[in-house]
């Protein structure tokens, strides 16, 4: 197996409430180039597991392997697309996209040249020279996108990267990630909270429970991928995903509403199964 | 016992035209100029130990804390003893007086370097030197300005006390021999040339600086 993940657990310490376990006993294998997508309630530890996987954040118990090695330090075959775009803004577009590629020792040339051209894919080719600061939000993303994939990494891990995009945008790099997944054969998680996503872009998709972030269910879906046409088989898994995503929604919203939660969950049912999820 | 405008006005064209008062800038502009420059790199040195080091943050920064609350003229009497009457005295309340603001905005700017912006980098690859020249250290930026520019209003303060005190041919001094000769228009000329010299760095170079650095850096 390419990448093993073995009896994770991890906690953090809390100020009111001591130690708080987010991730608890969590295993899992994949393989090589596979595209696995998490989907969970939110604060269930997706991105603590993607920051364990990264060599960020370190397990109290548990090790993670990757091609044998064990994951213990940060390194530039794992390269993240956090949360938030983390450009540096004390440099321009090209210079935060060739930061990854000129410690790679390549040449300043070919490392600009590449860069223009990922950056070209991501519709930011006039952008070229400009600072993030004056840059929209979506716009920083795909370049925080373009700085990971310009790496070409051996697993690229990628915590909702396209929450901050319009639905044209997301669609448009939907299906240029699935080119570049095809073509590189990296291996990818993916953190959505949108299910349709999950569905057309990955082979796995990992449903977490929360308090603590335990893996509740694994789907398979085997088709051929495009990243934007649903169809019947997929329509079905998503709605499989979201019962038993459901289930950890409520949980949730027990636990922050009380008493209120029945007269709640009754509008979320009908709600959720028009937006797949997308509001979690 | 004020001189009129006029004759102020006359005093300082002629000073300025003689090199008297240019000469006394000069001066004056020079030793604050090698002050500073050794007060930002040992501020710099002192932040970054501080910063990684726990030993050296619960002794030494502890330490500068206190020492940043004494005006430097305080340290004069001192360098007087150590140095003699001289350039050296000066220099160094000079230096004394801006080291401690640069080393606790250098700390607090190596400090709060944003988790993300480390993390992004780790995972890039960056590490060693090569992380603290392009993260710690560009990221700390708008607060090294900030810490900057309170560092030179305290160190041209000290200079101006310790030139009229000391001596050197500064502005300071040029101060206290018009006292000394009774003229008053050079006093005031004087005068209007230190506040024109520190309105300029403060408004024109640092406020400047600031404002852009905090556009850039999106924090304002
Ligand atoms: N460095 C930290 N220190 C303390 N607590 C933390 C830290 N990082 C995460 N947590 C806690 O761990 C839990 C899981 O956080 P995590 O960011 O992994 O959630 P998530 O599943 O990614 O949520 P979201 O979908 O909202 O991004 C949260 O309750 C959070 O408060
Ligand atoms: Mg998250």
């Amino acid at each position: 197996m390419y990448l093993t993940i073995e009896g994770i657990e991890k906690s953090f310490s809390h100020q009111e409430k001591g130690q708080i376990k987010v991730l608890d006993n969590i295993n899992l294998e994949v393989e090589k180039g596979q595209f696995v997508s998490i989907v969970g309630p939110s604060g269930c530890g997706k991105s603590t597991l993607l920051y364990l996987i990264a060599g960020l954040e370190h397990a109290d118990k548990g090790e993670i392997h990757i091609e044998g090695k064990k994951v213990t330090s940060a390194g530039p075959d794992r390269v993240v697309v956090f949360q938030d775009d983390g450009l540096f803004p004390w440099l321009t577009v090209m210079d935060n996209v060739t930061y990854g590629l000129l410690l790679k020792k390549i040449p300043k040339k070919e490392a600009e040249l590449k860069a223009r051209e990922m950056l070209k894919m991501m519709h930011l080719g006039n952008y070229i020279d400009s600072y993030p600061h004056q840059l929209s939000g979506g716009m920083k993303q795909r370049v925080a996108i373009a700085r990971a994939l310009v790496m070409e990494p051996e697993v690229l891990l990628m915590d909702e990267p396209f929450a901050a995009l319009d639905e044209q945008t997301r669609m448009v790099l939907h299906k240029e990630l699935i080119e570049i997944w095809k073509k590189t054969k990296v291996t990818i998680f993916f953190i959505t909270h949108n299910i349709r996503e999950a569905v057309l872009l990955s082979e796995k998709i990992i449903v977490f429970a929360t308090r603590p972030g335990k893996i509740k269910a694994t789907f398979t879906s085997t088709r051929m991928k495009d990243g934007f046409t649903p169809n019947d088989s997929t329509l079905f898994l998503e709605k499989q995903i979201l019962e038993v995503l459901q289930e950890e929604i409520e949980k949730v919203l027990k636990e922050e509403m009380g008493d209120d939660y029945n007269f709640k969950t009754d509008n979320l049912h009908r709600d959720s199964s028009d937006n797949l999820g997308s509001h979690i | 016992m004020f001189p009129s405008f006029l004759e102020v006005m006359k005093t300082l064209i002629s000073g300025i035209i003689s090199g008297q008062i240019l000469t006394a800038i000069g001066a004056s502009l020079s030793r604050l100029l090698i002050g500073f420059t050794i007060a930002s790199v040992l501020g710099l040195f002192l932040g970054y130990l501080i910063w990684r080091y726990k030993l050296v943050e619960d002794t030494l920064g502890f330490l500068i804390t206190a020492l940043q609350s004494i005006p430097s003229i305080v340290w004069f009497p001192l360098a007087i003893i150590w140095f003699g009457m001289n350039n050296m005295a000066i220099l160094f309340i000079v230096t004394i007086g801006a080291t401690w603001t640069i080393t606790v905005s250098a700390t607090s700017g190596f400090k709060n370097v944003p988790r993300l912006y480390q993390n992004v980098a780790k995972t890039l690859g960056s590490s060693g030197t090569h992380f603290l020249r392009t993260v710690i250290f560009p990221s700390s930026v708008p607060q090294l300005i900030s810490g900057l520019r309170i560092a030179w209003a305290f160190a041209w303060r000290a200079l101006m006390a310790g030139e009229l005190l000391g001596a050197g041919g500064g502005l300071g001094q040029l101060l206290e021999a018009g006292r000394s000769l009774g003229q008053m228009d050079l006093v005031i000329s004087v005068m209007i040339i230190i506040g024109i010299i520190g309105t300029v760095m403060d408004n024109f170079v640092f406020l400047r600086l600031e404002s852009k650095v905090q556009k850039k850096w999106g924090l304002s």
